[in-house]
């Protein structure tokens, strides 16, 4: 062995080393300051890491662009969603008088809430971009309680990292970070271009996460479960998305 | 070790004197790039066959006139596409392939980047000179090249000026403007920088732009292959594997 070969061994083993003790003290760091999604386990899990980590080093506090009244889409566009059944039916004939949205999990007072009660939160609107992960968008007006208002109601403690919420159809079903949480423009949506949420648009209640794509606003929104683990939750890959192939930080 | 090229002895005269053509570096970046486009590429098309419609501006949807309709079946019943079927829903390890290719392509595309400024790699072998840019020097360049001529010995160590253009074309221009519209589709990117999204002129200018880029690119490649092809298909591509060429 020649004097350069050595040197560049020794090198090489250098680097190496410093490479891998880096990556190791990077997955601590990010683990213990919350940069790690539920679903970064797996072939895609890298990847997923780098983007949620990025993103939130990046846009913890930043605000989606809002847009003024004469760029909301004339004709918005929803994806169809499967029958709504009849219980439903009923409550829409009613007005969505008996809709109820809960929250438990860590909070200090779980609680339930009424449409009625919502609208008498302070009212937040903003005009913002929908995006469908499919590649189509719309630009619209959302109208509703900010989800820190009412987290705050009910208490949520300190040790809340993520929350869950539900819908009336059971296969959808997602989580986001207290970031996406607490953040100004999360509304629990009830209203939509001056009016009234059209059922089809995900009323009487929706929610509208605005950083974030299509899939993670979801609709007919009926509870809200804040935790510190998402484990104890469907498969443990923090909502339905990941179960059904696609990313859970939406956020791309 | 590696590190001498003399050869044996005993071959000499038989085994042709191979040198050094590429560095580690640019050989091993050329490669993890080359994987990572094809991959890109792949789930880049599923990820269009969702929505195969184009529009400019902000918005788009199927209630939108579009800019335009590439001719392909959907994935997604909505779209009318004129075709009687669907096609089946590719978009979840699509966008995760997508997004780790990408996470791929930049932070290797950035060690290409970094060195290549370091070591002089981009002013050395990339920066035409200013006698190759003469107007004489490109015609007689672009001529060769119609010509499918097999370039000399000599010129198969270094580039010449359209092979310089072209590569910078890609590394400055093409890969930046790809990332550039890429991360201009990402709601919460833009959220922190709307100056990303907001130059472009919207959110499906972006994805439109960023659509072009690609063929502009697959172009690049079909080029590049096909050069390699004229100039010896099997010692170039070693060349790139191994680093050595025979003198």
């Amino acid at each position: 062995m020649n004097k350069l070969s050595r040197r560049k061994l020794i090198t090489t083993g250098l680097t190496v080393t410093a490479g891998a003790s880096g990556l190791l003290a990077a997955a601590k760091l990010a683990r213990h300051y919350g940069l790690v999604p539920p679903d970064s386990g797996g072939i895609y899990g890298p990847g997923e890491t780098l983007t949620y980590a990025a993103q939130r080093l990046l846009t913890r506090h930043s605000l989606a662009r809002e847009f003024s009244r004469d760029q909301m889409s004339k004709e918005p566009f929803a994806n169809e969603v499967d029958p709504l059944g009849a219980e439903f039916q009923l409550s829409h004939q009613a007005g969505f008088a008996d809709w109820r949205l809960a929250v438990d999990g860590l909070v200090a007072r779980p609680a339930s809430f009424s449409l009625a009660d919502l609208k008498s939160y302070p009212r937040r609107s903003h005009i913002t971009m929908i995006q469908c992960e499919e590649g189509w968008s719309y630009i619209a007006e959302w109208i509703g309680a900010p989800l820190s208002h009412v987290l705050g109601l009910a208490g949520a403690l300190p040790q809340a990292r993520y929350v869950v919420y539900r819908s009336i159809q059971k296969d959808w079903w997602e989580s986001i970070d207290m970031a996406d949480a607490l953040h100004p423009q999360t509304l629990l949506a009830y209203g939509m271009n001056g009016g009234e949420l059209p059922v089809g648009f995900g009323g009487p209640l929706r929610m509208r996460v605005a950083r974030q794509l299509g899939y993670k606003n979801i609709k007919y929104l009926t509870r809200l479960t804040v935790t510190d683990n998402l484990k104890q939750f469907g498969k443990g890959l923090g909502s339905a998305a990941p179960e059904g192939g696609y990313a859970w930080f939406a956020g791309m | 070790m590696a590190s001498t090229i003399a050869p044996n002895p005993q071959d000499s005269g038989l085994t042709p004197l191979l040198q050094v053509r590429h560095s580690f570096l640019v050989r091993f970046t050329h490669w993890v790039m080359t994987l990572s486009f094809l991959a890109l590429l792949v789930s880049g098309l599923e990820i269009v066959m969702s929505h195969p419609r184009f529009y400019w501006g902000e918005t788009g949807n199927i209630h939108t006139t579009p800019l335009f309709q590439i001719p392909v079946p959907s994935s997604r019943d909505t779209v009318p596409t004129g075709y009687g079927y669907v096609l089946p829903d590719q978009n979840g390890w699509s966008r995760y392939l997508h997004f780790q290719s990408a996470w791929v392509l930049v932070l290797t595309g950035l060690l290409y980047f970094g060195a290549g400024l370091f070591s002089g790699h981009f002013r050395r072998n990339l920066l035409p000179s200013s006698a190759d840019l003469s107007a004489k020097r490109l015609t007689s360049s672009v001529v060769e090249h119609l010509r499918f001529a097999r370039p000399s010995k000599e010129e198969a160590w270094t580039y010449n000026v359209l092979q310089r253009l072209a590569y910078l074309l890609v590394i400055f221009v093409l890969f930046p403007m790809i990332i550039w519209t890429g991360l201009a589709m990402s709601p919460s990117f833009v959220s922190a920088v709307p100056a990303a999204v907001n130059l472009l002129g919207g959110q499906q200018s972006a994805r439109t732009l960023h659509f072009f880029l690609t063929w502009a690119l697959v172009l690049f490649l079909l080029v590049h292959l096909l050069m390699v092809i004229v100039a010896g298909f099997r010692h170039r591509v070693r060349a790139m594997i191994t680093g050595r060429m025979a003198q």
